[in-house]
């Protein structure tokens, strides 16, 4: 197995002294599916944008798919996060005023793909969300488990090879819930390494590995053989 | 870095120029009345700039022009102040006097007869309309340089008889040409010539010119010039001004008065230049403060959009694709301003940032 994550003793501070990350050790492989649950405030989405080089660390190093990010120009970073990853907001930031089809259809705009082939695997991701039905509306006239499902689809209409995923599951319904974990299931069945960042138990439970978070650190990582996607709701 | 070897370089997509209009395009309809306002607020303010340059410096390149045109080598001679209460009369020689002057190169002179002109017979003789019949010599024109704009000038013959010569502001104000009757000292004259603007003698612009055997003949004038236009050659001007006084009334000189209308000229003009400076510094601080209101648009406009920056720069955009897309934003609004109505045309968003 080959890591796709490797963090190496992760610092990270906020401007003001917060200490959000307080060294973190981790590694992910290739094709793993790991659910971060931890209370709130306990550092996980510090801990994802740190995955998803959106920040970087203060202390520690970094490595994604192989690169280790603080050696990356800004250009190598772009390349990285719009060929190779996926990432789902916890507050979703989806385009006000644009249909749920372009907000998609720009999950791809960055990537080089032409606009009419952008537009087509948008139709196609939202329709694996349960969206088909809604892909002119724009996000101002969703519901927020509707939004959640756009940002769902926009994270994986790249079909990136790196999932994050912040509470993805947060605003939906059991059934909404499912369809997007199945999702994320095909996904990963499909090759893909997902990072799911859960307060359901159930969900976290049905994951084969399990981080929880503490005070920015890592407090437990288990990982039961038994447990296969095929018993996540 | 040794961790790239073996990898694929990452390398970031191009986007094609369509997609960089299309976002610039998106950005802009999210918020169509601050992109109006915001084009207005810098069309009016350049709009401004280029209005004032422009009527001040057209403006001032007339007078200068007329100035060349006319040359600044012309003095006029008036009758001045008197110590007793009889009123101060040049002598009904001075023009030829002033003549005999040396560098004196031609001298014009007229005559207020303190007539009227009217229209016709029917107007009240106190509606003057600011007008004067003035006597004038045939030697006038040339003095002034001022050509006759439509019919002909007088000849030894006209100006023995009632026939007038109107300025330009005197026939704007008759509304008579050529060719028509006007209504002097209870009799009618015919008009036989109308005369161009004459820049440095306003005097004849508002005077229906008569000859001055005619004033002497119909009008009972007395025969004394009122105003005599010198042409002094080119470069003699103020050592001829100081002989003047002397020339037209060797008598009195100090109730003589010689004055050089190009000065009054220059002078506005300047005044002119200096009103404008004021208004170009106006026009400056206006294109500032509208200049410091844009920027401050423009900076909550960023802030305001940070997490949608933040947003793109997820999805993969580098720094350079986040620089172009705002480009683009501020590049598209001049193509489409050509009708800022159509801004309107474009759907608004329903929610709000
Ligand atoms: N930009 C920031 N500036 C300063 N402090 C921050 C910033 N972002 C997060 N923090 C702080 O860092 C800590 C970890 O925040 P983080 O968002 O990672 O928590 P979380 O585990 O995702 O919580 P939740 O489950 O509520 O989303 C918190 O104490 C938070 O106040
Ligand atoms: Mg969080």
């Amino acid at each position: 197995m080959t890591a796709v994550v490797e963090l190496a003793k992760v610092t990270k501070e906020f401007p003001g002294g917060v200490l959000a990350l307080r060294g973190v050790d981790l590694r992910v492989d290739t094709g793993e599916l790991v659910a971060m649950v931890g209370p709130s405030g306990s550092g996980k989405s510090t801990l994802l944008n740190m995955i998803g080089t959106l920040d970087r660390p203060s202390q520690g190093q970094v490595r994604i798919a192989g690169y280790d990010v603080a050696q990356l120009s800004d250009h190598e970073l772009s390349a990285l996060r719009a060929q190779h990853i996926g990432f789902i907001f916890q507050q979703f930031h989806l385009a006000d005023g644009v249909s749920a089809l372009d907000n998609v259809a720009d999950g791809l705009l960055y990537a080089g793909v032409a606009r009419r082939e952008r537009r087509r695997r948008a139709g196609e991701a939202l329709e694996r969300v349960g969206l088909a039905d809604r892909l002119e509306h724009r996000s101002n006239q969703m519901s927020g488990g509707e939004r959640q499902r756009v940002a769902v689809a926009r994270a994986v209409v790249g079909e990136p090879s790196l999932v994050l995923a912040d509470e993805p599951t947060g605003n939906l319904d059991t059934a909404s819930g499912a369809e997007v974990l199945a999702t994320l299931r095909n996904l990963n069945a499909a090759g893909a390494t997902v990072v799911i960042i859960t307060h359901d138990l159930e969900v976290a439970a049905a994951a084969p590995r399990r981080i929880h978070i503490r005070d920015g650190l890592v407090v437990a990582d288990e990982t039961s053989e038994a447990a296969g996607m095929g018993a996540l709701r | 870095m040794t961790d790239r070897i073996g990898r694929a370089r990452l390398t970031p997509a191009r986007m094609t120029l369509e997609d960089v209009a299309r976002v610039g395009v998106a950005g802009l309809r999210a918020r169509p009345t601050r992109a109006v306002l915001s084009a207005l607020g810098i069309a009016i303010g350049i709009a401004t700039m280029v209005a004032v340059l422009g009527i001040s410096s057209s403006s001032q390149a007339r007078v200068m022009e007329t100035l060349d045109e006319l040359g600044t080598n012309m003095l006029t001679v008036a009758p001045g102040k008197q110590f007793s209460e009889k009123k101060a009369r040049l002598p009904k020689n001075a023009a030829r006097m002033i003549r005999g002057v040396e560098h004196v190169a031609m001298a014009g002179q007229t005559g207020d007869t303190g007539k009227a002109v009217y229209r016709n017979d029917r107007i009240p003789s106190t509606r003057t309309a600011g007008l004067q019949v003035r006597a004038t010599s045939l030697d006038l024109l040339a003095v002034l340089r001022t050509p006759v704009r439509s019919g002909r000038w007088h000849d030894t013959a006209t100006a023995a008889q009632r026939t007038v010569v109107l300025g330009s502001t005197a026939a704007t104000r008759l509304a008579a040409t050529a060719g028509d009757s006007v209504w002097i000292n209870g009799q009618w004259w015919t008009v036989i010539g109308v005369l161009a603007e004459s820049p440095l003698a306003e005097d004849v612009d508002v005077a229906a010119l008569v000859g001055f055997a005619a004033a002497d003949a119909f009008l009972g004038f007395d025969g004394h010039p009122t105003l005599v236009y010198t042409k002094i050659a080119e470069g003699k001007v103020t050592e001829v001004r100081a002989l003047l006084n002397h020339a037209a009334n060797p008598e009195h000189p100090e109730e003589v008065t010689v004055s050089r209308p190009s000065d009054a000229l220059e002078a506005r003009a300047a005044v002119a230049g200096a009103f404008t400076s004021l208004l170009l510094g106006v026009g400056g601080v206006a294109l500032l403060v509208g200049g410091v209101g844009i920027a401050n648009t423009m900076i909550i406009s960023v802030l305001e959009r940070r997490r949608e920056i933040g947003l793109r720069r997820a999805l993969g955009a580098t720094t350079a694709q986040v620089r172009i897309q705002f480009l683009a934003e501020s590049l598209i609004w001049p193509g489409r301003a050509g009708s800022p109505a159509r801004c309107w045309e474009w759907p608004a968003p329903s929610g709000s940032r």
